[in-house]
């Protein structure tokens, strides 16, 4: 367990994404093989099923520690982590009879995972017997587990990159060895280190193409015919292969997630052998669904009738990678793209749809087009060289995505509320408001868009011009005006308001404009239209 | 009965004694506390301090300050009042300031702790009928490990850098922290530790008051490109990410203060390690202390004040807020 919560610090400690493959390599390298399939369960995010919730952590804590409820809650404020904030409260930082380490097989099998059979009482004495042998690390990491909060500073790309480098396989091959549902156990851990004779390759994906921003005017881009026009989606990006009578889906980082979407597998199941298909998964019911449903479906480890009923997924395809086993990259896209629709019309699958192409005759009437994006619930116009080949990553000139213009509107600060994570004790998440006969009502809460100068600078603003306190949250004198960008607004019976708004942020401290110019609920309600 | 102590908008005032504690505006006459620059603010017409911090006072404050220096325990009369200092435990020359009048005590902690520091007298429990307390680290998150083991981990810090060849850029308050560093480390070693010229003037004045602690060099003194690999350099927090970091070369940067016992401060300064030191009193350490001097009343100055006085009144006790400005983050 120690040496795992080390490497759980040494994640959290580096931004460095060369420091943190090393450590888990030399973990994998060198954790009994049963520590590292655990190891591994976690760092890829896998889950086990919540054994304790953290209010019962919580109340145990405050049971323990005679610490009120009140304080508890501005300790959380201080610290912005449920399970850090047990840790610091019940360990006890002058040290203690050092106890006998237990592997982390030995904690998940002997003492973790019987909690699931406890009642409430024997929880509570199992908790604080463990707690009393950890230091504050572990008592951190065992809390994490144990509420299935466990995140690591690591994706699971990384995790596989790490292992890849211990079994000296390639990545990809790594990834798919990890994929799918399995138990932590030395044998699934010496088996995946173990060199396959025969390496298949039939899953790999392409790297991706990736647009970029058009900054400049479209017309500089040259005449309208050398450029086809296509929606810019809003869903995940994704390739589909199918080789080898099987199917695999992609993410843009390297994460295999077909079983995320069994109705685009099903779907392929209509498409020749040895095709790759790059396009964008979508919430798709008759026309497409906003992001916000898509949303409902991601993250989810068990996907229920109900959530595949609720939001249905189509694969919205825009090109053509490889038929019948040939690489079409080099191919201009004009032909890549008349051969996915002969593919596609031929498969006639509900869920493999082409991304229409969107016509108009001059960059002018493309330019009405786009307004019509967020009535299609999409975020601009893809605009791509017809002449051009299939590229690898960010390379400018071919593809340039062109989205419209985030909504803004002035708004006054009203509350200031204490961060999490990094941010914890400081003033980071914020609330602000606008006009409505002659008080100002709360618009948006936003927490992102300001440096780390200017957070450090209202964060000592809040804390000079206080009005009031409600637990950590502080009312502060409203004169302070921000430029708000969202993305979307729409009607909301739940918001005082009246007004619900998309991906609220920050775009600037508008320090030259008093309180009394900002903008009104009206002016924000004509938003709506 | 009228309060001894008051807060006015240039700090704590002693209406009996015609006298101001640690003010940060000019006054009359500044009865210090200690010498950080947050408490030993230039301006003022004439300073009282411990005999212990006069030359770090001259150096803060310049030779031609006003500054009158007292031995630990003296009774001083200023107007109306008593006045003597008594040991703080915070820093060197650090004291609470205790005060008679009207027939009542009360003790103004100024910063101070517990635990034990080699390089200054521990703090000294004195009786009050009201005591002023600091509250910086008044939650009860914050509680400490044992000095000598984190410095123990320094130096394993230290070591392991050492091994990997880069240097060990440990960022701590110029007066006080470093020197305490520098006390505990020699448990360990006796190599020389290499030091930014804050530290350097600061731990000069330690070592003639008879501070023994491990040999420094200053890094302004290092010849042009020199290797500082293996190295341990202290420095204020002033110096990171500035243009005097660059000479380093490839480092590990850590700073040492009560503030590292919660993960996502450290995260948000961007050290690569946190170390747990502080010269701050922690919770257990403010309750104990405030049981020890018997007041009746207890007064909360800066940091987490409220809350501290809060707790206190739930417990039965007569507690409540000193306003002053400073607030929490910037006492390290």
């Amino acid at each position: 367990m120690k040496a795992f919560a080390r490497l759980y610090e040494e994640l959290d400690r580096t931004t460095s994404t060369n420091a943190k493959v090393a450590a888990m390599a030399a973990y994998f390298r060198s954790a009994p093989p049963g520590d590292a399939a655990w190891a591994l369960f976690f760092l890829t995010q896998r889950k086990i099923k919540r054994l304790l919730p953290t209010r019962v952590l919580w109340e145990l804590t405050l049971e323990m520690t005679g610490v009120p409820p009140w304080l508890l809650e501005h300790c959380y404020a201080a610290v912005g982590d449920g399970a850090e904030l047990v840790a610091l409260l019940v360990d006890r930082p002058e040290g203690g009879p050092p106890a006998e380490d237990l592997s982390l097989e030995r904690w998940m099998q002997e003492r973790i995972l019987p909690l699931k059979d406890m009642d409430l009482a024997a929880q509570a004495r199992a908790m604080r017997e463990y707690w009393s042998g950890l230091d504050t690390l572990q008592i951190l990491v065992l809390n994490k587990i144990i509420t299935g909060e466990f995140r690591v500073g690591a994706s699971a790309t990384l995790a596989i990159r790490a292992l890849a480098r211990v079994a000296g396989v390639p990545q990809a091959s790594m990834a798919h060895r990890v994929m799918g549902d399995w138990q932590p156990s030395a044998d699934f851990f010496r088996n995946l280190l173990s060199a396959e004779p025969e390496e298949r390759l039939d899953s790999h994906p392409y790297p991706f193409f990736l647009a970029s921003p058009l900054a400049q005017e479209p017309a500089s881009l040259g005449p309208r015919e050398e450029w086809m026009a296509e929606w810019k989606w809003d869903g995940i990006r994704a390739q589909l292969v199918r080789r080898g009578g099987a199917t695999y889906v992609w993410s843009r980082g390297e994460e295999l997630v077909t079983e995320r979407f069994p109705e685009i597998v099903a779907g392929a199941t209509h498409l020749p052998e040895g095709i790759v298909i790059d396009g964008e998964v979508l919430a798709f019911r008759d026309e497409v669904l906003p992001f916000a449903v898509l949303q409902t479906r991601i993250g989810r480890q068990k996907l229920s009738p109900a959530i595949l009923a609720d939001a249905p997924v189509a694969l919205m395809a825009y090109d053509l990678l490889e038929e019948g086993g040939e690489d079409l990259r080099e191919r201009p896209l004009a032909e890549r793209r008349a051969r996915l629709e002969a593919l596609l019309a031929r498969a006639a699958s509900p869920a493999l749809r082409a991304s229409p192409v969107v016509e108009g005759a001059g960059w002018d009437d493309l330019a009405r087009v786009r307004e019509e994006a967020r009535a299609r619930n999409v975020e601009g116009l893809m605009l791509k060289r017809v002449s051009s080949p299939y590229r690898t990553g960010r390379r400018r000139g071919d593809w340039w995505k062109w989205k419209i213009s985030p909504y803004t509107i002035d708004a006054v600060l009203i509350y200031a509320h204490p961060g999490h994570g990094r941010r914890a004790s400081l003033f980071t998440d914020y609330t602000f408001a606008v006009w409505d006969q002659g008080e100002l009502t709360p618009v948006a809460k936003a927490y992102s868009g300001l440096s780390d100068a200017e957070i450090a600078e209202l964060d000592a603003w809040v804390r000079r011009n206080t009005r009031e306190r409600f637990g950590p949250t502080r009312a502060v004198e409203p004169t302070q005006v921000f430029e708000l960008a969202f993305e979307g607004i729409a009607p909301s019976s739940r918001h005082r308001s009246g007004v619900a708004v998309r991906f609220p942020r920050i775009l600037r401290w508008r320090k030259d404009k008093p309180a009394a110019e900002a903008d009104t609920l009206e002016s924000v309600k004509a938003l709506l239209r | 009965m009228p309060d001894l102590v008051v807060s006015t908008p240039v700090g704590l005032f002693c209406p009996a004694g015609g006298f101001h504690i640690d003010p940060w505006g000019p006054a009359e006459r500044a009865v210090l506390t200690h010498v950080h620059a947050d408490h030993a603010r230039p301006g003022s017409a004439a300073y009282l301090g411990t005999e212990a911090s006069v030359p770090f006072l001259r150096r803060r404050l310049g030779e031609d300050a006003a500054v009158q220096g007292a031995p630990y325990g003296e009774r001083i009369r200023l107007g109306d009042a008593v006045v003597s200092f008594h040991p703080a435990g915070h820093v060197l020359g650090s004291a609470q300031v205790r005060i008679e009048a009207a027939g009542q005590v009360w003790v103004v902690s100024g910063d101070y702790k517990r635990a034990p520091d080699p390089t200054c007298l521990p703090f000294e429990p004195v009786r009050a009928d009201v005591f002023v307390t600091e509250a910086t680290f008044g939650l009860p998150i914050y509680r400490w490990p044992e000095p000598e083991a984190v410095a123990a981990e320094v130096m394993a810090w230290w070591e392991r850098n050492r091994e990997a060849e880069v240097a060990s850029l440990l960022f701590c308050y110029a007066m006080g922290k470093a020197q305490r560093l520098l006390a505990e480390l020699a448990r360990f070693t006796d190599r020389t530790v290499l030091v930014h010229g804050a530290v350097a003037e600061m731990t000069e004045l330690y070592r003639q008051q008879g501070v023994s602690m491990l040999p420094t060099a200053r890094v302004a003194e290092m010849p042009a490109r020199r290797s500082y690999a293996g190295e341990l350099v202290l420095a204020p927090l002033s110096a990171g990410g500035t243009t005097w970091m660059r000479r380093f070369g490839e480092r590990e940067t850590a700073f040492a203060s009560g503030w590292m016992r919660v993960r996502g401060t450290r995260r948000r300064k961007g050290y690569d390690r946190g170390f747990v030191l502080s010269d701050h009193a922690d919770w257990p350490a403010l309750l104990r202390t405030i049981d020890e001097t018997g007041a009746e009343r207890v007064l909360a100055t800066h940091g987490y004040t409220e809350e501290l006085a809060r707790f206190l009144r739930e417990q039965g006790r007569d507690a409540g807020v000193l306003a002053t400005h400073f607030e929490g983050e910037a006492d390290v």
